[in-house]
């Protein structure tokens, strides 16, 4: 047994390190997964507008696009939250601006988030945000009532995509959450 | 598996003289500190028992409760428990059966009965070693095993949310089990999966070592009975898959108790990311559950056809394949999560490829059988009885990989009969199979066959009632997890409640077999199964001494 010990170690050495590093990458996994979704609009996330990284401005296609724009505020969140107008209809690679609108119906100053994505999910990679309250925190004073744009376009790239070139409309949607300490200020 | 020609010194009975130089250790010392891996077998054995039992009747009252529309039982039963009788309590109770019962199963019955038992037992016998590579180690992982598994009884009595107990089935899945599932039930029941994990971890850091380095001299890889392989590959398999769910669980807890968001939308987090964690870990964990039964099953059929097993090198490898390809199809258990078109052709091809190296298994018991001097004693009755089920299981397991079918039929009936047949009948067959082909090993003394036969036979017909009208239940549209169901589902669900019946009084001949056999049976002979049975727990005496291959085997 005793001359045998030290290759044992070595075996045990080795799979208690590969057991480690399935560990590692079993946490590792929540920042390559976001990646992941940013990168290839997995779960219809939808992309970044990077002025320096684009090519060229989009071209502006007679095709158009119905979007619809979803609104909600987690329980927790006494605010109301809608948009100005529930649907548009936008040439594909135009510009559009929607408007949302956030009221804080409580008596205290309340941070909100906004998370988001987009139905169809295979529409999220084409689905491009120049603009958008929901990259920064958003604070209301009680009473408060606040108009915040989304400016966005839909990438022309979409219809040369066989899984996603039939879709008609695409969902907007947005729910306001809480920060830190939302809970406490409701 | 190659025919093993063994020059061995000479063991039985002069071993067992031998023993009585060592101090045996008393009552205490032997079972409560034990560093022998048959002595931690057994223990492990025993506890499987135990825990399948407590698993069983779980699974007879939820069949009791769906033997006919409507909630009969649920608030009643809540209420013995200690919560509250009321509806919401009930339905509450209802959850935590169908948690319980899965996590039973699947890691206080199945793995601690295939990899703790029988490996312990078989592994170092099989390969010529005198115990496992780390005894204390081996101690350790039983014994939170059983720590695990009294965290997880435990937290059936504890506030989980809307009632006693956790509600979140096996899966855990956020956001039930982290905002929805308030009290400490839930946490319980995740510091359980960490302790059972930890506890597999260690078992497989163990037997790696101890097949990579304690094999006798001779007892090549490609000599290994393929019990040793399929242990193997387990092994890997659990040092792969288990950190992950360890990993997605301490995140669960981190969530549920310290305000992060990892599964939360609310913070950034995405509750589709648990899912994904969890079944990169749960599907090697389905293969963990089934590769050492396949390795019981290839010794079976090889003894009692008295041949080889055809195609030795084929059947190891398609062990590893198995293995490799099931890290890779992970999400075949969530395609209804949106997930885009060519992401589901290749889950579903990559999970239709697992047919390839299951199949050349199947073929090659098959195969093994052929021109075999075939004898069909209770072990070998079993084990076709595995072959049988498995392929039914796996054949249904094929309809599902479909992405297209898997819309329909996620979550419901449909896939429980499929993971019971492959798993409950499956595996569990070759547990049973194991057990009879080596009772007169681990004991000394034979079982009864007439008893072993007719437990076969009623447990056989029993499953089969339970489980098979389960796929028409699942056609039909009966979704998983619900203790009520509309007037159609009636009949199907009453047979299959009277099936449940058949197979407990098939359980029951189980143990009056195995107690009738522990007092009464016949001495069994060193190798009782005559010229097939070619492995090295043969060559010892029965039961083995307590100590074994003092002086090495030499396989030639």
């Amino acid at each position: 047994m005793i001359q045998s010990l030290s290759p044992k170690a070595k075996t045990a050495g080795l799979a208690g390190i590969l057991a480690l590093a399935m560990t590692g990458l079993g946490f590792a996994a929540v920042p390559l997964y976001d990646l992941f979704c940013r990168v290839t609009g997995f779960g219809g996330t939808t992309q970044r507008y990077d002025a320096a990284a684009a090519a060229a401005e989009p071209e502006i296609l007679s095709q158009t696009m119905s979007v619809r724009f979803d609104a909600n505020v987690s329980p927790e969140l006494p605010w109301r939250f809608y948009p100005e107008h529930p649907r548009d209809t936008v040439s594909i690679g135009a510009r559009d601006m929607a408007i949302f609108i956030a009221e804080n119906n409580s008596a205290a100053p309340v941070v909100g988030t906004a998370s988001f994505n987009v139905t169809p999910t295979q529409a999220g990679k084409y689905f491009t945000k120049i603009q958008c309250f929901c990259f920064t925190e958003q604070r209301l004073e009680p009473g408060q009532q606040m108009r915040m744009p989304v400016l966005f376009f839909v990438d022309p790239a979409i219809l040369d995509d066989p899984d996603a070139r039939d879709v008609q409309e695409i969902t907007l949607s947005y729910t306001f959450h809480p920060v830190d300490g939302g809970k406490k200020a409701s | 598996m190659t025919d093993i020609a063994v020059t061995a010194p000479a063991h039985g009975h002069a071993d067992h003289a031998h023993d009585h130089d060592h101090d045996t250790p008393g009552f205490f010392v032997r079972w409560f500190m034990s560093t022998n891996h048959k002595d931690i077998g057994t223990l492990y054995l025993i506890f499987a028992i135990v825990a399948g039992i407590v698993g069983g009747v779980l699974s007879g009252m939820m069949r009791l409760e769906l033997a006919e529309p409507g909630v009969q039982y649920l608030g009643g039963w809540a209420e013995m428990l200690g919560g509250a009788g009321d509806e919401v309590a009930g339905k509450h109770f209802w959850n935590v059966m169908i948690t319980a019962h899965g996590l039973i199963m699947v890691f206080f019955m199945v793995m601690p009965a295939m990899i703790g038992g029988f490996g312990n037992w078989f592994v170092p016998l099989m390969i010529g070693a005198p115990d496992m590579a780390f005894p204390r180690m081996n101690n350790i992982s039983f014994w939170l095993t059983f720590v695990a598994f009294i965290m997880l009884v435990g937290s059936m009595f504890v506030p989980g949310g809307s009632g006693l107990g956790a509600g979140t089935g096996w899966t855990v899945y956020a956001p039930l089990s982290t905002s929805g599932s308030a009290g400490p039930a839930v946490d319980m029941a995740i510091f359980s999966l960490h302790l059972a994990g930890a506890a597999s971890i260690l078992g497989a850091i163990n037997f790696i070592t101890t097949i990579f380095n304690m094999r006798a001299p001779g007892m090549t890889l490609h000599k290994m009975p393929l019990f040793v392989w399929s242990v193997l590959v387990t092994a890997f398999l659990l040092l792969l898959a288990l950190p992950v769910l360890a990993a997605a669980i301490t995140m669960l807890l981190t969530d549920r108790n310290f305000g992060t968001t990892f599964y939360d939308a609310a913070g950034g987090g995405d509750p589709v990311l648990y899912q994904h964690l969890f079944w990169f870990f749960g599907h090697p964990e389905v293969y963990i559950m089934i590769l050492p039964g396949f390795g019981i099953v290839s010794q079976i059929i090889s003894t009692f056809s008295r041949k080889p097993v055809f195609g030795y090198l084929g059947m190891a490898y398609a062990m590893v394949a198995i293995g490799v390809v099931g890290f890779i199809v992970w999400a075949h258990h969530m395609f209804t999560v949106g997930m885009s078109v060519n992401l589901k052709m290749y889950f579903t091809a990559a999970t239709m490829v697992i047919a390839v190296p299951t199949g050349i298994k199947i073929f090659s018991w098959i195969a093994t059988m052929w021109g075999g001097s075939m004898s069909f004693k209770t072990p070998m009755v079993w084990s076709l009885g595995f072959i049988f089920m498995f392929t039914v299981g796996g054949v249904t397991g094929v309809v599902l990989a479909n992405g297209g079918v898997d819309t329909a039929l996620h979550d419901t009936y449909y896939v429980v009969a499929h993971f019971h047949y492959v798993l409950s009948l499956g595996a569990v067959f070759s547990l049973f199979a194991g057990f009879y082909y080596w009772f007169p090993k681990m004991s000394g003394r034979m079982y009864n066959e007439f008893l072993g036969q007719l437990h076969f036979w009623i447990f056989f017909i029993g499953v089969n009632v339970l489980f098979f009208p389960q796929h028409f239940l699942g056609q039909q549209g009966m979704p998983r997890r619900y203790p009520d169901y509309p007037d159609a589902y009636a009949f199907w669900h009453l047979i299959s409640s009277y099936g449940y019946v058949i197979m407990g009084v098939g359980v029951l001949i189980f143990f009056a077999n195995i107690l009738w056999s522990l007092v009464a049976g016949k001495k069994a002979a060193d190798n009782p199964w005559g010229e097939g049975a070619t492995t090295l727990e043969w060559t010892l005496s029965s039961p083995p001494p307590f100590h074994q291959f003092n002086e090495l085997p030499r396989i030639a």
